[in-house]
């Protein structure tokens, strides 16, 4: 079993979270859609795994590299 | 004549509006943020307005402090500049109970024309061609029913939106039920209002669009603008006229236009998408564009000036110095910060900052070196206008200019601008609004 560190590619804020902790999730799945310059960006789930972890909630400022969600695969 | 304009915008435009008030001899007052102290339209305006707080919530969309403030500051008129509040009745409204000129028009024409649909039915009521279409969509019956007759595939829209934003496109029935939901809650993300209706949508269509100007009496159109280069429904480049047309049939829709926006007392853009040889309307937009500057280019009319100038009561004969004739060819390209290899957004610190200073070429910017570009505000950095006898000289120009700009900090989408412009597909006028995607 891997531990995936899911980071944010933008600095914005977090829209919506689309997954609630400890969610079975597939490959290609929206964890969450963050927010920046007026547009939305999809955080997909990189692999099959489950949601073990996740670092933030709606409507919190993001950076660019931060650890946003914990994916068990 | 006003003699104080309060400018409840940022950047480009604010600059813009700022010059525009200073050319005719009145004062401007420029709102900011505490992000946008170090903007350079702050020094050029007759005084400023600091707007507490960071989101755009608190700042440049907080209507009643925008408002509360332009009365404190002496203005008699308002300038909204475009995104945020420029197309919201109710600040509109609030602006003018307050007893300030409203650069833009009546409150009236705000709420019939940016609600989609309404604004579909005046247009074709005025012999405006339109594309297949639906009424708003109630419910997913309704938008099945609707999708069948107008064909697959189909664009679900936000009634109350605008901008591209919002829209989803759909290519089976199947897709339908998940689509519609999921377009009604971004419509109340991005619009706070879930009406949603649907469009037919276009195979490789070139988005064209009209502007218009109205004094009350009498609208008449000033030109196309051709703004098929775009990326997620944002324009990228723009250019007038729009090449390879037929002017005659280019004059007839023009005309229907400003015949749809018989009444219209200010500044107004009705767009289209050209398939197949047919026009069909898109939506119009009551408001400055942001692309405004290539029509400027080719009839030498400052349209921001006579925006002032009829917002104060002036008439279309004193407003504009001239009847609208083009001459010669210009384009814009937006300078975007946006990481070129991914597409997103792009925030940093400006280290360097150096426009371009070239013959043909008008740089409008709103950024200074030394700024931050932080992820409240919309990414657009810069915009590089190229004039010339041709449309060739005008790409030219526009392409060495975008070259020549250098930018230090942060990641912009300049290589991908140079790219474009020097395209095969571009310099032959072959222009539709899935360009860009097919050159990445």
């Amino acid at each position: 079993m891997a531990r995936l560190e899911i980071e944010s590619e933008v600095t914005g804020n977090v829209w919506k979270v689309e997954v609630q902790a400890g969610a079975r999730v597939d490959a290609g799945d929206v964890l969450m859609i963050l927010e920046s310059m007026k547009m939305e960006i999809p955080v997909e789930a990189p692999e099959a795994g489950r949601v073990s972890e996740l670092r933030v909630a709606e409507e919190d400022a993001v950076e660019e590299d931060q650890v946003i969600a914990i994916l068990e695969t | 004549m006003f003699s104080r304009v309060f400018i409840a915008n940022r950047a480009a435009v604010a600059r813009r509006v700022v010059r525009a008030c200073t050319h005719l001899g009145i004062e401007s007052v420029a709102a900011y943020a505490d992000i946008d102290r170090a903007a350079p339209h702050l020094a050029e305006a007759s005084a400023t307005a600091r707007l507490p707080g960071y989101l755009a919530a608190d700042t440049y969309l907080n209507g009643g402090k925008l408002i509360e403030m332009a009365r404190q500051t002496g203005c008699d008129a308002l300038h909204p500049g475009w995104g945020f509040l420029a197309e919201n009745a109710a600040f509109a409204r609030g602006t003018v109970e307050a007893g300030l000129g409203f650069i833009g028009p009546d409150p009236q024409w705000i709420e019939r024309l940016g609600d989609k649909t309404r604004s579909r039915a005046v247009m074709a009521e005025a012999g405006f061609p339109v594309h297949r279409g639906s009424d708003v969509l109630d419910n997913l019956d309704v938008a099945i029913h609707a999708a069948r007759n107008t064909g697959f595939p189909v664009l679900l829209k936000p009634v109350a939106g605008g901008g591209g934003i919002g829209m989803i496109r759909v290519d089976t029935e199947a897709e339908l039920a998940g689509a519609f939901a999921t377009a009604r809650a971004q419509a109340l993300h991005a619009f706070g209002d879930d009406r949603v209706y649907l469009e037919t949508c276009l195979p490789k269509p070139r988005h064209i669009e009209f502007q218009v100007i109205g004094d009350g009496e009498m609208s008449i159109g000033v030109l196309e603008r051709e703004c098929s280069v775009q990326r997620r429904h944002q324009k990228v480049i723009e250019e007038a006229p729009a090449p390879g047309l037929d002017r005659t049939r280019l004059a007839e829709i023009e005309a229907a236009a400003a015949s749809g926006l018989t009444g219209y007392d200010s500044l107004g853009t009705v767009e289209t998408l050209y398939a197949d040889g047919r026009f069909g309307f898109l939506e119009v937009n009551t408001r400055l564009q942001v692309e405004h500057g290539v029509t400027e280019e080719i009839t030498g009319i400052d349209l921001v000036e006579a925006q002032i100038r009829i917002a104060a009561g002036a008439k279309l004969a004193d407003a504009l110095p001239c009847v609208p004739e083009p001459q010669g060819h210009a384009v814009q390209a937006r300078i975007y910060a946006e990481d070129p290899r991914r597409m997103l957004p792009s925030t940093g610190h400006l280290t360097v900052y150096r426009p371009p200073r070239m013959t043909g070429v008008r740089v409008e910017s709103g950024y200074a070196e030394g700024q931050w570009v932080t992820p409240y505000f919309d990414p657009l950095l810069a915009k590089v206008i190229g004039t010339g006898a041709t449309r060739e000289q005008a790409i030219g120009r526009t392409l060495v200019a975008v070259k020549a700009f250098d930018i230090r900090g942060l990641d912009t989408n300049q290589a991908l601008l140079e790219r474009t412009l020097g395209s095969e597909p571009f310099i032959a006028g072959r222009l539709h609004t899935g360009l860009l995607d097919d050159l990445l």
